[in-house]
């Protein structure tokens, strides 16, 4: 299941933002934010907390409201919550996308397998079978064909990691979202969940993905976007943004990861 | 004072006869209509609507607020006044259901609370309703949390019914005062109320137990 020829890297946009703001109370998390991601492409936003990268995400899969802003979606959902946006286009443009969270946020009272195939059963109404078999194939592919009647507690963080990918793989988006995949997982499981990654991303499989993993970013990204306090502060290819950045910010932030001490 | 056994043995079949026709069945009507209302009352609370919350709050205010055994009388002989009676069976029915429902509100909506917010978003981003999420993702994992506090609700309900004696429900302790009256023997015949009713409560707590451990089935030991 990867998204289909037509779908080359770099063709259409698939996703356009443009203006998105979003206030906690009197606190702005995101001051106008702009991005665009061509189909196929891997946009990785970086940043230190409290940036509002996750916010972003957040706001793309419909778990926060946007104050303003338009999202357009394949050149065929428009939102735009300065109006009024309805719960239907709210929900249009949240099915368009799965969410991979830090902390997996497995459902602990279902086994791997039956994580993966309530979205499709219960709320896509696919047949059950097909929802079984496609499972049990996204399963195999990321190493864990074993471990389908496991409860998440008792796999280990990289496991679940992984299930939580195939539980949003499962639902057929356009749009793939993971907030800090690897940031919940001891040193030695990163390696796991990146590889996984990487490979959905040379399959076709558009994404946006805020990381702490600059080698990642580096070696995956179409485009990295590097987010401090609430706004863009600058973009581009990886080589450029994370070797050669033309703004001290993100200089700063990048040789503190690179050299924590 | 020697032990009149004989009186225990032939007092055995009324009071048993009071606990299975009375006691068993006016608690477990109760707990479950109980437990379907605290459920609804603990949702109104959860609810952002005010007038929902509100209306729950002042709810289960009321009900913890004042004596079951006057909620009872309220119910059997304070309603015929404005023109409703209702028979012992359904007052002692009502009242307990409605106590219960107080209680157990609050139990409920803790054990919603209990579950991680990222619960709720996982069932979003899989497409879920909040409905959805609620009975799939949510109640399950709260109904593990609220076990034991719901048994604690249950067990003192059994003991709690013995005040429908005193609206002519013919129960387990009703059948003990009946035959204590009767015989002069108050110490030995609440003795062996007493006795039943730990009996009963044990056997409740044996099926806490049993149900802990299945629910425990998917966390970590």
């Amino acid at each position: 299941m990867s998204p289909t020829e037509s779908d080359l890297p770099g063709t259409a946009p698939l996703l356009t933002v443009r203006g998105l703001r979003k206030a906690f109370g009197r606190h702005e998390v995101l001051k106008s934010i702009d991005i665009d991601v061509r189909r196929g492409e891997v946009v990785t936003l970086i940043g230190p907390s409290g940036s509002g990268k996750t916010t972003v995400l957040r706001c793309l899969n419909g778990l926060e409201v946007p104050d303003a802003g338009v999202v357009e979606f394949g050149g065929e959902l428009t939102v735009d919550f300065s109006a009024q946006a309805s719960k239907k286009q709210l929900s249009a443009l949240r099915d368009r996308s799965a969410m991979v969270f830090q902390h997996y946020n497995l459902f602990p009272h279902k086994t791997a397998l039956e994580n993966i195939i309530e979205g499709p059963v219960q709320v896509q109404k696919r047949p059950k079978a097909e929802a079984v078999q496609d499972a049990r194939e996204l399963l195999a592919r990321v190493g864990l064909a074993d471990k389908e009647n496991s409860y998440p507690f008792e796999l280990s963080g990289g496991q679940q990691q992984r299930v939580g990918i195939v539980r949003a793989l499962a639902l057929r988006p356009q749009l793939l979202l993971f907030d800090e995949p690897t940031s919940a997982l001891d040193p030695e499981l990163v390696g796991e969940v990146l590889t996984v990654i990487k490979e959905l991303a040379d399959e076709g499989w558009t994404m946006v993905v805020v990381t702490h993993e600059l080698a990642f970013a580096r070696e995956v990204a179409n485009e990295v976007i590097f987010m401090d306090g609430g706004v863009v502060v600058e973009r581009g290819h990886p080589d450029t943004v994370l070797r050669d950045p033309r703004e001290e910010r993100t200089r700063q932030f990048v040789d503190r990861l690179l050299n924590p001490f | 004072m020697t032990a009149n056994w004989e009186l225990v043995w032939s007092s055995l079949g009324p009071i048993l006869m009071g606990a299975v026709t009375g006691t068993i069945p006016v608690a477990l009507a109760s707990f479950g209509l109980g437990l379907l209302l605290a459920l609804v009352v603990a949702l109104m609370r959860l609810s952002r609507n005010p007038v929902l919350s509100g209306i729950a709050r002042i709810y289960i205010s009321v009900i913890r607020g004042t004596p079951l055994l006057v909620q009872l009388f309220v119910i059997f002989y304070g309603l015929p006044s404005v023109g409703i009676t209702i028979s012992p069976w359904p007052s002692a029915i009502i009242a307990f259901s409605l106590n219960v429902g107080g209680y157990a509100a609050e139990v409920i909506r803790a054990a919603i609370l209990s579950v991680p917010k990222g619960q709720w978003e996982a069932g979003h981003t899989i497409g879920m309703s909040r409905r959805q999420s609620l009975v799939r993702i949510i109640l399950p994992q709260a109904a593990r949390v609220s076990v034991p506090p719901l048994s604690n609700t249950f067990i003192s309900l059994v003991k709690d019914t013995s005040l429908a004696s005193l609206i002519l429900v013919t129960e387990l302790f009703r059948q003990a005062q009946q035959v204590a009256a009767f015989s002069q023997e108050f110490m030995l015949l609440y003795l062996e109320a007493a006795v039943i009713y730990w009996i009963i409560c044990l056997a409740l707590a044996g099926g806490q137990s049993v149900l802990e451990k299945r629910l425990d089935r998917y966390v970590a030991h």
